[in-house]
């Protein structure tokens, strides 16, 4: 297919996803700061969201206190701000009517209404609109979107590319959601395993629509090693660093089939695949958390580069 | 149809317009580019034998313009022979020297040919422009048909009504049949777009759909060797006709514009040396130009010894002492069009228009009578169309489009554009126009 | 005379492009006055084709260099036997019709400045003798602009140049253009190489002058810069609606980044050699 329609498909992916991680962000925050503000010194919730979602220096510009109202109005409705749900689902509408040929009826619909109806949501007044009700409706306009995608879209390459773009941007995210946790214990290491720390990995599950699948998993005693073993290294979690990972190998693989060629980008994934199935949770911890997340998104972003250079470029001969 | 219901339909029609995405984006005026075009729902119908009659003066005329293209790019022929001045040919804004001698293939410049034409009358019929390079409009007359179909099923049963819909396939078998020589398997077709923030992008990606073709962008081609290449997630894959929907001047700015980006570098030099086609031909937008317009029933006769079947609006050409005199005494009573304009913009009408406004025509005139034409009010046809009041008489215009390529085709229908004001007689979209349904009913 | 060509064009990038194509019009044109002995044209690295010979008669080809690409040579080398025709281009086939010369472009179009120069120049010149018109003309121009470098580019129009009175060869052509044009007199801009001499008294090796349409004749060369007609020291390469559209060389390149040009043009009288080394042997 002609290489700026599969870079398209790939980044209306990744931009309805990142919607999706925005406004999952924003539960998390929200959730947490339902909590007493205890022990002092302890950090803004709202701040560790902003850096986990890698915008911290463009809102600081902007504006002055990190409040929640401040963030919801960053996160979610700000145009200046290239990673707010509603800039995503623009840029992935915007992307999707450059391949309109590409997308069925269906998922061009769904996208099409879900630009329509955050366009509304921007023009409401901001008062009527809860903070719920917007991540509630982001979920389940992402949700309907894929699914309009699984049911409809043409199991060819395009849809490879669109999956590429899904579970790389899902990699990065969860990613970036489990670093929140780094942020918020930054101050003090003592509230490690206390119950403000479980109240906080619960909600990270929450809002990753997890919890329930946790308790099915580890019979609800939460701690630190578990999450960390759930989000990172378990298949069976969904939003999981190695079930994306996984995915994306996955689509990748099915188009070096496709086309009869391998390259860097299969090596990459394959090769990031292969460290996360030999790793233990220890070894997370024994790296560090932080560290190893940021070198796990670092991994991310080389196969998205080398998929890029391979197919998304046009220059390969 | 009672009020109510006619206001449903009305309503229904636009939800499906909308849904499908087709907007047509307003230049100039700022804001949301998906404005709809308005839809009119009452159909416009030719019995066949009318029909015929156009069709033959259609064909008639399209085969005049590409004989005509042929030869000012090669001999001179009609110039020599005194029936058209040279210097409305050779000095003309459209006439390109870079592809002077090239013979595209199967003799051919334009590929679709748009026809405007206005009914006076139950038997005449005018021919307004030409339109040689790209006309557009096309993805309106497939929709209309569509929702047409989609709400009135019950007419399309009862009546005849010859279909539009292969037009596509006739598109793609038109493009296909004029491959370079140089091409020696199933060509591979393509359309060119300007891209998506284009006004006509929603019909360039709808043909392209239809077609079962790639709508490329001039960054997705690129020139090696001999050929012109479309960059895939495989690596390159060989173009051979490229149906461009973009203006001469961007094709590639090795070539004309050395600015545009919207082209492709050495696309014009592959073009050349008979690696790839383009559609329409560069250059060949010096027949549709309104100054050569005139001389179209006499191109007819020159080339194919026939009398023409349509008529011309008889034209003043600003540019003649005598008609500029005629002209600039009759700026009332007449329509004044810019030689090179489009879409109705920089237009004046006569019996409409102040005081003001004659008298800026009257000036710009005289500056650069070169630049502008007159013609006629004419009075042109109505076709009942739904108004505020009910239903009422309303102008109209009709494109048919004319595929030119190893056969000359004509799909039985087009595009009929209604003037929505009353009494109005611009029905450029771009000024407040509708569209309709056209149909041909078959013998 | 038999004039040796060098022509050497090196383009660098800075940072390196992600692609180049050129359009190369760098072969000496065909016609009665010249006769290539042989000629070259070599780029390194570089995919060429598309190659075809131009309704105005010019060879043109395409090279493409594939990213990165930090740098393109462009090497002609080539040796051409020529002589004096006065100017004129006989024998050379073209199917351009001679009218499509009289629409004026960008830099050769005429303001009131350019009109006037014209009409004077013209004033005492019979209106049945079309070469005297074109000569009338052409020594006008020489006399309005004088040579001095420097003092316009390549964006400079014809009403600029004459406005200022100085500029190089490109300025004497586009306004020898536009004062023909200006005059009903069709008239292109001419790309070639010039032997200089030892003399000094013609200016630039890649050089450029322009051809009006003489009736009764056909195309004639006039130099404005050098107030001659193309004679023996010349070689035709090819032709254009003004100095972009005739240029050797034109290209684009994909990315964003600084280029440089250097450009290395020698043309050499050699005649004699080959009756040296004929003794020698």
């Amino acid at each position: 297919m002609l290489s700026r329609t599969a870079e398209n498909l790939y980044w209306m992916a990744r931009y309805i996803e990142r919607a999706e991680t925005n406004a999952r962000l924003l539960e998390v925050g929200a959730r947490n700061a339902l909590i007493p503000n205890i022990g002092g010194g302890y950090r803004n919730e709202w701040e560790s969201i902003l850096h986990a979602s890698g915008n911290a220096n463009g809102f600081a510009e902007k504006y002055s206190d990190i409040v929640q109202r401040n963030i919801e109005t960053f996160m979610f409705f700000d145009r200046d701000n290239a990673n707010s749900v509603l800039s995503c689902i623009e840029r992935a509408r915007e992307n999707g009517r450059i391949v309109r040929t590409a997308l069925t009826t269906q998922v061009w619909d769904a996208i099409n209404i879900a630009y329509q109806e955050v366009q509304e949501f921007g023009r409401q007044e901001r008062s009527s609109l809860s903070l719920s009700d917007l991540t509630d409706w982001t979920l389940r306009t992402t949700a309907l979107i894929r699914g309009a995608g699984l049911n409809t879209q043409m199991r060819n390459d395009g849809w490879d590319f669109t999956n590429i773009g899904f579970h790389l941007e899902r990699a990065d995210s969860t990613a970036r959601m489990l670093d929140v946790k780094y942020f918020t214990l930054l101050p003090q290491i003592s509230y490690v395993g206390s119950g403000l720390d479980n109240y906080q990995w619960r909600t990270l599950l929450r809002a990753m629509s997890s919890s329930r699948a946790f308790n099915w998993a580890y019979g609800g005693e939460i701690s630190p090693a578990k999450i960390v073993d759930f989000l990172v290294l378990n298949r069976a979690c969904p939003r999981s660093l190695i079930s994306s990972v996984e995915s994306a190998n996955e689509h990748l693989d099915r188009l070096a089939r496709a086309y009869g060629k391998s390259g860097p980008a299969q090596t990459r994934a394959r090769a990031l695949v292969g460290e996360l199935h030999e790793m233990q949770v220890q070894d997370v911890f024994d790296e560090g958390l932080h560290e190893f997340l940021t070198r796990f998104m670092g991994q991310v972003m080389a196969v998205g580069g080398a998929a890029q250079t391979m197919y998304l470029s046009g220059d390969i001969r | 149809m009672p009020r109510e219901l006619r206001s449903l339909k009305q309503n229904e029609a636009e939800a499906l317009f909308r849904r499908i995405g087709i907007t047509f984006a307003v230049y100039g005026e700022g804001g949301s580019p998906d404005r709809l075009i308005p839809f009119d729902m009452f159909p416009r119908v030719f019995q066949a034998d009318e029909w015929a009659r156009l069709e033959r003066g259609i064909k008639q005329r399209a085969r005049a313009l590409n004989a005509f293209l042929v030869d000012v790019y090669g001999r001179g022929e009609i110039v020599k022979a005194g029936r058209i001045p040279g210097r409305l040919v050779y000095q003309n804004e459209a006439y390109e020297t870079a592809v002077c001698g090239i013979v595209p293939p199967k003799g051919v410049y334009s590929h679709i040919v748009g026809i405007d034409l206005v009914r006076t009358g139950p038997d005449e019929f005018f021919v307004l422009e030409d339109n040689c390079r790209t006309p557009s409009g096309v993805s309106y007359m497939l929709e209309n048909r569509e929702i047409m179909m989609r709400m009135f099923p019950a007419l399309f049963q009862e009546n005849r009504i010859a279909p539009v819909e292969n037009y596509p396939a006739m598109l793609r078998r038109t493009l296909a049949s004029v491959a370079p020589h140089k091409c020696d398997s199933d060509p591979r077709v393509v359309i060119l777009t300007p891209g998506h923030f284009n006004s006509a992008y929603y019909e360039h990606s709808f043909l392209a759909d239809m077609m079962g073709v790639e709508l490329v962008e001039g960054s997705d081609l690129f020139v090696e060797g001999d050929y012109c290449w479309m960059r895939t997630t495989e690596g390159p894959k060989r173009v051979d006709v490229i149906y461009r929907r973009i203006d001469d001047a961007f094709i590639d700015p090795l070539c004309f514009r050395p600015d545009s980006m919207l082209g492709v570098p050495g696309l014009m030099n592959v073009y050349r040396s008979g690696g790839v086609s383009i559609c329409s031909a560069p250059g060949a937008g010096v027949a549709d130009d309104k100054a050569i317009y005139t001389f179209v029933p006499e191109m007819i006769r020159f080339y194919l010894g026939e009398a023409p079947i349509l008529n011309n609006v008889p034209t003043w050409q600003c540019a003649k002492p005598e008609d500029l005199k005629y002209v600039l005494e009759h700026l009332s009573e007449l329509v004044v069009k810019e030689v090179h304009g489009s879409g109705g913009y920089g237009m004046l009408v006569g019996p409409k228009a102040d005081k003001a406004m004659i008298a800026l025509f009257d000036q710009k005139i005289r500056e650069k009578p070169w630049n502008y034409i007159a013609q006629p009010t004419l009075a042109l046809s109505t076709c009942p169309t739904f108004v505020d009041e009910g239903i009422a008489p309303r102008h109209v215009d009709l494109r048919p489009y004319c595929l030119v390529g190893e056969d000359i085709n004509l799909v039985p229908g087009g595009l009929t554009r209604v003037a929505l004001t009353e009494g109005s007689l611009v029905v450029n979209s771009s000024q407040g126009g509708g569209v309709k349904d056209t149909w041909v009913l078959a013998e | 005379m038999k004039l040796t060509i060098s022509h050497e064009t090196l383009y660098r990038f800075e940072p390196p492009m992600r692609g180049v194509v050129q359009s190369l019009r760098l072969t000496p044109s065909q016609f009665e006055g010249q006769q290539v002995i042989d000629w070259s044209i070599d780029v390194a690295g570089a995919e060429r084709g598309a190659a075809f010979r131009d309704g105005a008669g010019d060879w043109v080809e395409t090279v493409s260099v594939l990213g990165p690409v930090s740098e393109v040579r462009v090497v002609v080398r080539g040796t051409v036997i020529t002589q004096d025709l006065i100017g004129v281009l006989k024998g050379h086939r073209e199917t351009v019709p001679p009218e499509a010369y009289l629409r004026p472009t960008l830099p050769t179009e005429a303001d009131m400045a350019v009109r006037a120069l014209a009409e004077s120049a013209l004033e005492s010149v019979e209106n049945d003798d079309p070469l005297a018109r074109a000569h009338a003309l052409a020594s006008a121009v020489t006399d309005a602009i004088a040579y001095c470098p420097g003092e316009t580019n390549p964006g400079t129009s014809a009403a600029e140049a004459l406005a200022l009175g100085r500029g190089v060869c490109q300025d004497h052509t586009h306004a020898l253009i536009a004062v023909a044009q200006a005059s009903d007199i069709p008239a292109r801009y001419v790309t070639g190489y010039l032997e200089s001499g030892a003399d000094g008294g013609a200016h630039e090796a890649s050089h450029a002058w322009a051809e009006l349409w003489v009736h009764g004749i056909g195309w004639i060369g006039f130099d404005a810069a050098n107030a001659c007609c193309p004679d023996e020291r010349y070689v035709r390469i090819g032709s254009g609606h003004d100095a972009q559209d005739a240029a050797p060389i034109r290209g684009v390149a994909a990315g964003i980044g600084v280029e440089a040009l250097e450009v290395d043009v020698h043309v050499d009288d050699t005649t004699a050699d080959q009756g040296q080394s004929q003794t020698q042997q």
